[in-house]
């Protein structure tokens, strides 16, 4: 019970909330932290209580719902990040923007406590479209739609996978798509399933080459990208790939493969996001590289690794994008070097976010650093190929937040255009969020990390921090606009756009004209040729009887023409007639009068 | 008289007595419509409430002499199959009667023409003779032509013919076929229990592929499916909103519903032989239909060539219902009950989308999408259902539409892999496509070819709300649906054997 209570709350709360629309916009930002307090308190209560529920959906595939160890880290990071986006939102936004966040975050709560497939598929798809209302949520702006609808229809091309899955899976013998079944079903179709899955997730937590679309979503409202960025949407990807880990480790190669996405992803976007100009831009390379660590956990077995990996970056990064649109509403702007000094105008922002970034930086004893050193202990387990890459990668985060930071904190004397106070309701969130980005990792721990490992990391982190500082020393930025290609996030968009979308739409147009001139061409010349083939045995067969009238009245007609030419209306030209008439009359009597 | 004959032959009865009463205003006229569609649907209800399948597998069975030479009775009942669908017709006829509040065109004429249209539907649905079904399959083709020339929009007059002849030369491919099940049955019936029963084709090769073929070009035409969908798109262009709405939701399922009622079960080893085409016909239409579909400018068109995608879906489960083995029962009975839900949800989301489109021409005078834009602005309850019906159509979960083709897909894939995948592609391109239609008409700056638009009126929300809000109770409480629709689709799937 407490478990449906747990989905159902936001779900039917949000969905309340998002009809009502205008009408609830007064009331709904204490509704929802109203709402937002009840699902922490249900979270934290299913996270002790471990409870498992099951209601009947289809034939013989039931909706199955259970908290386990990894659900129950899930649900509270989930719960957390929700309600710190709540109170952040509540001086800003009304009843749609907080029904859609509930609906959003009820559909992550289903996908992460989901036992069966048909509850996993639901929600996961759920969650797809609401991210589209957000990020589409200034929908005046064509333009921000359109970034929803990349979002939305890119994780669903991926989402296909869960539907091959779930095929597999049955076809594979698994009566009711429990999730557990996974690993045990026939190994062909065991195979497909895990590709499905792994396409899916991947997909989902815009891994290479599926990344672009986070790009894209930054067109939302900052709450809503530090709600998609941390603990739902694109961490649901990363909690697939956990969840199912037996399956990738039975087939022996989606092991492999997740592994290396993950740590190529972390690597390629983590420089990605070395080059933004765009400070939530910025924020969301990192996102896609950090997210590849939790991949990359997946992959290489490390499942605790993983979790802690995706709860410290939670905390995180929910705080430095919740920071990044207090600057975007306050001063207008998200552009790193119009938000030069922005860390010291605003200090409760400024230090939170500091924190926020050296936790990202990977630097000890912040949380990241724990988490991340455990991921790449597990990554040494499988190969040294993997951990040197995935060591790279770390490099490349402390590059990153270091230059945010440093950009953010360097003293500047220019004046903002604009400048608004940032209401409380804003600030409280942010050094909750802090604390946690600060020492969650404790309770992680470094997991089998040697104290090379976690002495190299640190050392690492704390280089490439420095060399960001000293990269962005006075007016200099130095890594600005070097690399257009990482720039533009490897044009990933453009290549998808030219190469799937404007194919599509082509053949789109061909069918259609095709459709329109031979399928529908061939029913016109069939009725055609019927009324041809009429014509034809119409003129054949009725060709006497219908001559042969025409023709009786075409001489009539000639007979009458000839017979009103006479008829001129003058008296001479009738005496002449008549005496011509009389002459041939006397001629016909003389001529047979004889006989 | 039995109950069922009652819900079948009440609206033609009103409809009758509107015609005998000239005198009578389009007021009256009006809420006679709705008052008996109101109360056609209360029966229904009460059919549904009562609902206990006898021995036979069929409720309210009623079997009267009618034309003893040729064996072919009065033989009516509601199983499974057939329940939904009556129900699914009465809720999408009076939703149009509400709907057609604003019709001001010879409304009593136009009352009596969909009244007469509600019994020949639902007639179709509880028959179980083969001449019965074939009557009411014809006469349906009559009212709607002229619900199409007679109230239609510009072109109207090509359209209803174009509509008629092509689907009564289909009509008449599926008497062939119904002849040839007669005259191998021995001895010769039109009872359709009575030919599950006999299956009198079995082992009869040439014979059995040949009255397959008939009645599957029959039953394609009305469906419609690729090759043979080219009625679709001008006849819903051009007709009004409530009778696209009464073609799309209700018109097209007497070809899936005769699938499953008549050509799987009478015909199980024709069935099971030739199932491959009905596989690769089924996801063409899928993928295909999609694609059209996306080129379209025109929003009636667009949601017109996704019926031929949807419908696809319904042969795909079919057809793959005949390639799975007897021991994947549990494959092929999700794959027969996703066929029916797909109906069901069809007729729902496709009837409130064609509603919506009527909606839109009356105030913009255009179904040209680019004539449109931002129209939520000015119209939120119109912008909010038409954002509903598109992610409903699109196959989100928590919409009747992810029921069926989860259903569809998970069941269909073990028998036919290769084909299912590619159906995928299906709900991705119908998200694409209408992503772009609401994107469109909904988002950005407003703008409307008539200058303002005035949001839906009481009447049309009235009628499209409940359609909705059916589409998202069957969506996430589905079995009271399913507890009905699963006996009957196994029953269909033992028949199939094999």
């Amino acid at each position: 019970m407490v478990l449906w209570l747990l989905v159902a709350v936001p779900v039917m709360v949000g969905v309340a909330l998002a009809v009502a629309g205008r009408r609830a916009d007064r009331l709904a930002p204490a509704v929802a932290v109203g709402t937002g307090t009840v699902v922490l308190a249900l979270a934290l209560w299913a996270a002790m209580a471990r409870p498992a529920v099951s209601a009947p959906l289809l034939d013989r595939l039931p909706v199955g719902l259970a908290v386990d160890g990894l659900s129950a880290v899930m649900v509270v990071t989930v719960a957390a990040v929700l309600m710190a986006v709540l109170v952040f939102s509540a001086s800003e936004f009304g009843a749609r923007f907080f029904g859609l966040v509930l609906l959003f975050a009820g559909a992550m709560l289903v996908t992460v406590t989901a036992t069966t497939m048909t509850a996993l598929l639901m929600s996961w798809e759920v969650m797809g479209a609401t991210s589209y209302a957000l990020i589409g949520f200034w929908w005046r702006d064509e333009n921000r739609v359109a970034s929803g609808g990349v979002a939305f229809l890119t994780t669903r091309t991926a989402d296909l996978g869960l539907y091959l899955a779930a095929g597999a899976l049955l076809a594979g013998g698994s009566g009711g798509l429990a999730l557990a079944d996974l690993p045990g079903i026939g190994s062909g179709w065991r195979d497909v399933a895990a590709a499905g899955l792994v396409v899916a997730a991947l997909g989902k937590s815009a891994q290479l080459p599926f990344s672009f679309w986070l790009s894209r979503a930054m067109a939302g409202p900052s709450p809503v990208s530090a709600l998609l960025h941390s603990a739902t949407m694109v961490a649901a990807g990363a909690y697939l790939l956990l969840r199912v880990q037996p399956l990738l480790s039975a087939t022996g190669w989606a092991a492999v493969v997740v592994a290396w996405v993950g740590a190529v992803t972390a690597l390629v976007l983590g420089a990605v996001a070395v080059v933004q100009r765009d400070l939530k831009q910025l924020l969301a390379a990192s996102t896609c590289s950090q997210v590849g660590f939790m991949v990359l956990a997946a992959g290489a077995g490390g499942v605790a690794a993983g979790t802690g990996q995706l709860v410290a970056h939670a905390a995180t990064k929910s705080l430095l994008f919740l920071c990044a649109g207090v600057w975007l509403t306050a001063l207008g702007t998200k552009d790193l070097h119009e938000l030069r000094g922005a860390g010291r105008r605003y200090p409760v922002v400024g230090i939170s976010f500091g924190i926020g970034a050296l936790a990202l930086a990977g630097v000890p004893p912040l949380s990241i650093w724990f988490t991340k050193d455990a991921v790449l202990s597990s990554a040494l387990h499988s190969s040294a190929a993997l951990y040197a890459v995935g060591l790279a990668a770390a490099a490349m985060s402390g590059l990153y937040a270091g230059r945010a930071l440093f950009l953010l904190w360097s003293p500047s004397d220019r004046e903002f255009d604009v400048e608004r106070r940032v209401p409380r309701l804003q600030q409280w969130p942010l050094p909750v969020l802090a604390a946690g980005a600060a020492v969650l990792g404790v309770v992680f721990g470094l997991g089998d990390s040697r104290w090379w490992e976690a002495v190299l990391s640190a050392a690492l982190a704390l280089v490439a921090v420095g060399l960001a500082a000293v990269a962005t020393r006075g007016a200099a930025d130095v890594v600005d606009g070097r690399s257009p290609v990482l720039s533009a996030w490897l044009h990933l968009d453009a290549l998808a756009h030219k190469g799937v979308v404007a194919l599509t739409v082509a053949l789109a147009g061909w069918l259609a004209r095709f459709d329109d001139r031979v399928v529908d061409g061939g029913v016109r010349v069939a009725s055609g040729l019927g009324g041809a083939v009429a014509r034809v045995a119409d003129a054949r067969v009725d060709w006497s009887v219908d001559r042969f009238v025409q023709w009786v009245a075409g001489v009539t007609r000639g007979l009458g023409r000839s017979a009103r030419r006479p008829q001129t209306g003058q008296l001479h030209h009738y005496y002449a007639q008549a005496v011509v008439a009389l002459a041939v009359l006397a001629l016909l009597v003389v001529v047979f009068g004889r006989g | 008289m039995d109950v069922l004959s009652i819900v079948v032959f009440l609206p033609v009865a009103v409809a009758a007595a509107l015609l005998a009463s000239p005198r009578i205003g389009d007021r009256v006229a009006r809420w006679t419509w709705i008052v008996a569609s109101a109360v056609d649907l209360l029966l229904v209800v009460v059919l549904w409430i009562g609902y206990q399948p006898g021995e036979s597998g069929f409720a309210y069975e009623v079997d009267r002499r009618w034309i003893p030479s040729v064996d072919s009775g009065y033989h009516v009942g509601v199983d499974g199959l057939s329940l939904p669908l009556v129900a699914l017709t009465a809720v999408l006829f009076l939703a149009c009667a509400v709907y057609s509040a604003r019709e001001t065109r010879r409304v009593r004429s136009y009352a009596a023409l969909f009244l007469f249209l509600e019994t020949v539907c639902l007639g179709l649905f509880v028959s179980l003779d083969l001449i019965l079904f074939f009557v009411f399959f014809d006469l349906s083709i009559v009212g709607m032509y002229f619900v199409i020339a007679g109230w239609g929009h510009r072109d109207a007059a090509r359209a209803a013919l174009k509509f008629f002849l092509y689907t009564f030369l289909g009509s008449l491919a599926l008497l062939l076929g119904f002849i040839g099940l007669y005259l191998a049955a021995s001895p010769h019936t039109f009872d359709i229990v009575e030919l599950v029963r006999q299956d009198p084709l079995a082992g009869k090769g040439a014979m059995a592929a040949l009255v397959l073929a008939a009645l599957g070009v029959g039953l394609a035409i009305k469906t419609p499916t690729i090759p043979f969908h080219t009625w679709l798109p001008p006849a819903h262009t051009e007709a009004p909103a409530a009778g696209s709405a009464i073609l799309a939701g209700v018109l097209l399922k007497m070809g899936t519903y005769g699938f499953v009622r008549i050509a799987m079960p009478a015909l199980p080893d024709a069935w099971r032989r030739y199932a491959m085409v009905f596989v690769v016909v089924g996801v063409v239409s899928v993928v295909y239909g999609a694609l059209v579909a996306l080129a379209q400018r025109d929003f009636k068109r667009m949601i017109a060539y996704t019926s031929v995608n949807h419908m696809g879906y319904v042969i795909l489960a079919v057809g793959a219902a005949g390639l799975i083995t007897s021991s994947e029962t549990q494959a092929r009975d999700l794959a027969v009950t996703g066929a029916v839900t797909q109906m069901v949800s069809h007729g729902l989301i496709t009837g409130a989308l064609f509603l919506l489109a009527g909606a839109l021409y009356d105030r913009g005078g255009s179904y040209e999408m680019a004539a449109y834009s931002g129209l939520a602005a000015q119209a939120p309850r119109f912008a909010g259902l038409t954002g509903l019906a598109a992610f409903a159509s699109l196959g989100l979960p928590g919409f009747s539409g992810f029921i069926a083709e989860f259903q569809i897909f998970t069941g269909s894939l073990g028998g036919a892999p290769v084909s299912t995948a590619v159906a995928f592609l299906g709900i991705l391109i119908t998200a694409a496509l209408f992503l772009r239609a609401v994107q469109q008409l909904l988002m950005g700056q407003f703008r409307s070819p008539n200058g303002p638009f005035p949001d839906l009126t009481a009447p049309e929300a009235a009628s499209i709300t409940p359609l909705i809000v059916l589409a998202v109770v069957v969506g996430l409480f589905p079995r009271f649906l399913l507890d009905v629709i699963e006996p009957a689709s196994r029953v269909v799937t033992s028949v199939l054997g094999g």
